[in-house]
């Protein structure tokens, strides 16, 4: 009996062997095109900004610019644009956790409550995308305006004084940045409330009967990879963020992006790579020590 | 708690969604109202006057059909790229296994995980340090808006591609189609949605990016590029005619995807 | 004949685990075959080799003449009805039934599928979305979707395991009828013995990748080879016993201090420890001291421990005196009272009936747990 074996292992295994190489080959053809898309837009570029945070800041677009392994560029920007830059992650946070605060809510009726309505009102969450983010934003101006129904309101509720205004204050670039990363936070959070067995959330409820321990014990943890990935959506983005502040706000509320943005517009390249360098690695070390801390569960 | 107490938080919830979802919503019908403004100086941005002036002739302001064909032009092109790259990627990462698959995984996550600042800076660094500092425009738009839809595109294809039955395509096998046949008969039509989806996703990425296209976009204006510069100066009332339309043509896809959905599977 | 399908040790392995282990299996043309195993067993391993969706690690499948082994599954001569059916969702049921016709470029395929349509009693249904039909209507379509081929082989996966036990057992004469009516070769994966019985002319008992036993129904269930055939298939009552004699066409066995007899052919090994089987339905139970006549083989002084009445018969717990449990079934002829709990009772039954296995099998091997998945196996 062996003897046959071997030789139907011996017919059988080469035309095997081949179409699974052939077929991890075609993996690799398949991811090549877009694989190196990426390669030459996103990490050859992000090398050469690193590249450029390190030329000598004296050089000019005309002249240009000399490697000089110029470290003292982090330094010397550090100096100059440490406060918007911790406003910006200030603000960032912020917004991070009003979307949370808005965004839980609203993904959660969606989720458990909304019933036929649901594709509606997912809809309804993804519909603000098409106006252009920036009419958008100028139409916050118009509604946080001196002489805007919101300010109206506030002050007839003196929650405002009289003389008290929204625009230009860090209210307003923090509703704005809220108001438009707000989707990024709800659809990852419908994403992960939508999984959860509503039977889980009724058996919470027979056994601790108290709806908030139930939310607490049961709820709000299993839709933590969805809060995990909203927070990131938003914070990540909001930090980097320069129009908010420049339509909202004025210079005192200015964030790091509108640095960035202006020294790469007046040709101060060194100095505005050494910038947006910082920011990447402050974001990927904050991002990593929280997503550690969101694993371990010690979150919250 | 009692059955009314419990009634009324059930209920509190979808009030406070319906408040969230109108803070979402507000802005939007400012940019509606404001389509019909007559503003009575070039500078005033409050709603002054009822006039359908500006939907009759919407290309009045200098420069605003110019910046929305472009951006409508850069817009198709980086998705029809961006979905075809991204959904071949896809594919690779659900269908194939290969070494390396987690590392692929985390390079196509990282764009989505950058700011859009460092994004544009690190490209405009690349094109100045590579001699195209002169040539910004079209092209180098293009090359930015494929970047980041790229990593979009990939995940919304790759989240259908997972929840498909591979049975489906083994028994399109075993009743005698062969590969290419399986592909185009069962598979891609069963992903097709995902593709649709990324495809719209992408597009409405491109046209609305600002960030990252203001940095490489050199002389070229695209329409978040006009409203931005007449934000600084004076805003036409026009741009919300565009804003509007873009949200009812967006609407009635929407709507209109969910309607045929609806009728086919009744 | 000339289209039997014959495995020839045939090997799988998925990283480094054996699914199925040497195996050489001949299915008759025009037959209805069973693969029965629990799941893991290499039962659904084994079909989706024949139907081409693996690739076994050594061995080789032939179908008559042809040999199949590395065709790719569109090449082959072979259609499976998928575990859930594997319908296509985009396209509605008259499409899913014409798809392979229409792969095969056969012109006139329209008549053929309202043809199959009217077998399986769908006719007015070719419209329809899988989506808007049920459980039992998509088994049907399944059905009618790969039989419509003529298919050499028709290999059916589990093919209604997701159906309600009248459902089901309503499908399974159903399949038996149009095996009937068609002639074509199944080969039938399940780890229901019922349904296995039910349909199938022969049964081949699949555990830890190899074949335990095969032949008919009748043969498995009335002489079982192995303690793992003896209790998958239905119930066993498995005796630790010593063969202490041989005469001409008898055996003879101690059972703890008790002598047993019997027949040669039905005893796997001839010498040493054995385990002794009995059916529980082939047991009688006697008051204690009756007499039996005509060489029965008995036990006596087994004491009643536990009695469930289940309508056509009365389930008899019984502890002999080493206090081992037994089973019995007894029919509810009316013939005499039941015994209740605490009586001691005698127990006899013919030797005809006995079967000798080897002792260095597990006596719970394939005992069925109530909670048993069942599934791909």
């Amino acid at each position: 009996m062996s003897a046959v074996g071997q030789l139907g292992a011996a017919s059988a295994a080469p035309p095997a062997k081949v179409e699974r190489s052939g077929r991890r080959f075609t993996g690799y053809l398949l991811l090549l095109p877009g694989g190196l898309w990426l390669l030459l837009f996103f990490v050859v570029p992000l090398v050469s900004l690193l590249a450029a945070s390190l030329y000598d800041p004296n050089g000019s677009i005309e002249s240009g610019f000399k490697m000089t392994w110029h470290f003292q560029n982090f330094v010397d920007t550090m100096a100059d644009y440490a406060r918007p830059f911790g406003r910006s992650l200030w603000y960032s946070l912020l917004t991070t956790l009003f979307c949370l605060l808005l965004g839980y809510p609203l993904a959660y009726a969606i989720a458990m409550k909304a019933g036929r309505w649901k594709n509606f009102m997912l809809a309804l969450v993804i519909a603000p995308f098409f106006t252009s983010f920036l009419i958008r934003t100028l139409s916050w101006k118009l509604l946080l305006s001196d002489n805007g129904f919101v300010v109206d309101a506030l002050k007839w509720l003196h929650i405002l004084g009289p003389d008290g205004r929204l625009l230009a204050t860090t209210t307003a670039v923090v509703t704005g940045l809220t108001y438009n990363f707000l989707p990024f936070m709800v659809l990852p959070l419908y994403a992960s409330l939508e999984r959860i067995d509503p039977r889980l959330i009724e058996a919470g409820g027979d056994l601790f009967a108290n709806p908030f321990t139930t939310f607490r014990t049961v709820t709000l943890p299993l839709s933590m990879p969805g809060v995990v990935a909203g927070t990131l959506l938003t914070f990540i983005p909001a930090a980097g963020d320069y129009i908010n502040a420049q339509l909202l706000g004025t210079p005192k509320q200015r964030m790091i992006g509108n640095d960035i943005q202006r020294l790469f517009s007046a040709g101060a390249y060194p100095t505005a790579a050494a910038l947006s360098v910082t920011l990447m690695a402050a974001i990927v070390v904050l991002v990593l020590v929280y997503v550690r801390r969101a694993g371990t569960e010690e979150l919250l | 708690m009692t059955r009314a107490g419990r009634w009324i938080r059930q209920r509190l919830i979808l009030v406070v969604a319906l408040l969230v979802l109108l803070y979402l919503f507000a802005p939007i019908f400012v940019v509606m109202l404001m389509s019909f403004n007559e503003p009575k100086s070039k500078l005033s941005y409050t709603f002054d006057g009822f006039t359908w002036a500006n939907w009759q002739h919407p290309c009045r302001p200098y420069g605003l059909c110019d910046a929305v064909s472009t951006s409508l032009r850069i817009g198709l092109l980086a998705t029809v790229i961006a979905t075809a790259l991204g959904t071949l990627m896809a594919f690779a990462m659900v269908r194939h296994r290969f070494r390396g698959r987690a590392g692929a995984n985390l390079f196509i996550f990282l764009p989505m995980a950058s700011p859009e600042i460092v994004l544009g800076s690190s490209l405009l660094a690349l094109f100045v340090s590579s001699g195209f500092g002169g040539k910004l425009g079209f092209w180098t738009v293009l090359i930015a808006h494929v970047m980041f839809c790229l990593s979009f595109v990939v995940v919304t294809v790759k989240a259908r591609l997972t929840g498909m039955d591979s049975r489906l395509e083994q028994a399109a096998m075993d009743l005698y189609a062969n590969e290419w046949q399986t592909f185009w008969r069962v598979t891609f039509p069963l992903v097709f949605p995902g593709i649709l989806a990324a495809a719209l996703l992408s597009f409405s990425l491109s046209f609305d990016d600002f960030i990252i296209t203001n940095l490489n976009a050199g002389t070229t204006v695209t329409f978040p590029m006009f409203v931005w510069g007449s934000a600084q100066r004076d805003i036409p009332p026009q741009i919300n005619v565009v804003g509007t339309a873009m949200f009812l043509l967006a609407l009635v896809l929407v709507l209109g995807g969910e309607l045929a959905r609806r009728r086919r599977t009744r | 004949m000339s289209s039997d399908l014959v495995l020839n040790g045939i090997s799988k392995q998925f990283s480094g685990q054996r699914a199925v282990d040497n195996l050489d299996l001949t299915v008759p043309s025009g037959s209805f075959f069973a693969l029965l195993g629990p799941s893991g067993c290499g039962k659904t391993t084994t079909l989706r080799m024949i139907a081409g969706l693996e690739e076994p690690t050594t061995g080789t499948i032939r179908l008559g003449e042809q040999e199949i082994t590395g065709l790719r599954p569109y090449k082959r001569p072979v259609n499976t009805v998928f575990q859930n059916y594997a319908l296509f969702p985009h396209l509605d049921i008259f499409e899913n039934v014409a798809f392979g016709l229409k792969r095969r470029g056969v012109k006139d395929f329209k008549p053929k599928v309202e043809e199959m349509l009217g077998l399986v009693e769908l006719s007015t249904y070719g419209k329809r979305r899988p989506s808007q039909l049920s459980g039992g209507q998509q088994q049907r379509v399944a059905l009618a979707r790969a039989l419509i081929n003529r298919p050499q082989v028709l290999l059916l996966d589990e093919p209604l395991g997701a159906l309600d036990l009248k459902l089901r057992r309503q499908m399974q004469l159903e399949l038996k009828r149009i095996q009937t009516e068609v002639g074509i070769t199944f080969v039938h994966v399940t780890h229901d013995q019922e349904e296995a019985m039910t349909m199938a002319d022969t049964i081949a008992v699949m555990n830890g990748g190899v074949i335990e036993q095969m032949g008919s129904p009748a043969e498995l269930y009335d002489l079982p080879a192995t303690t793992f055939v003896a209790n998958f298939l239905g119930q066993s009552n498995l005796i630790r016993a010593t063969i202490i004699g041989q005469a001409e066409e008898n055996i003879t066995v101690d059972v703890h201090g008790r002598k047993v007899t019997v027949p040669l052919p039905r005893c796997r090994v001839t010498e040493g420890d054995v385990w002794m089987g009995i059916r529980p339905e082939k047991v009688f139970i006697a008051a204690a001291g009756t007499e039996q006549s005509n060489g029965s083989n008995q036990l006596r002084g087994a004491v009643v421990t536990d009695v469930s009445y289940v309508g056509v018969s009365t389930q008899y717990l019984v502890k002999l005196p080493w206090d081992q449990e037994l089973t019995i079934f007894e029919q509810n002829t009316g013939a005499r009272g039941t015994f209740g709990v605490g009586e001691t009772v005698d127990l006899h039954w013919l030797p005809t009936h006995t079967f000798v296995l080897d002792a260095d099998q597990d006596a719970h091997a394939g005992v069925e747990h109530i909670d048993d998945p069942g599934g791909a196996g």
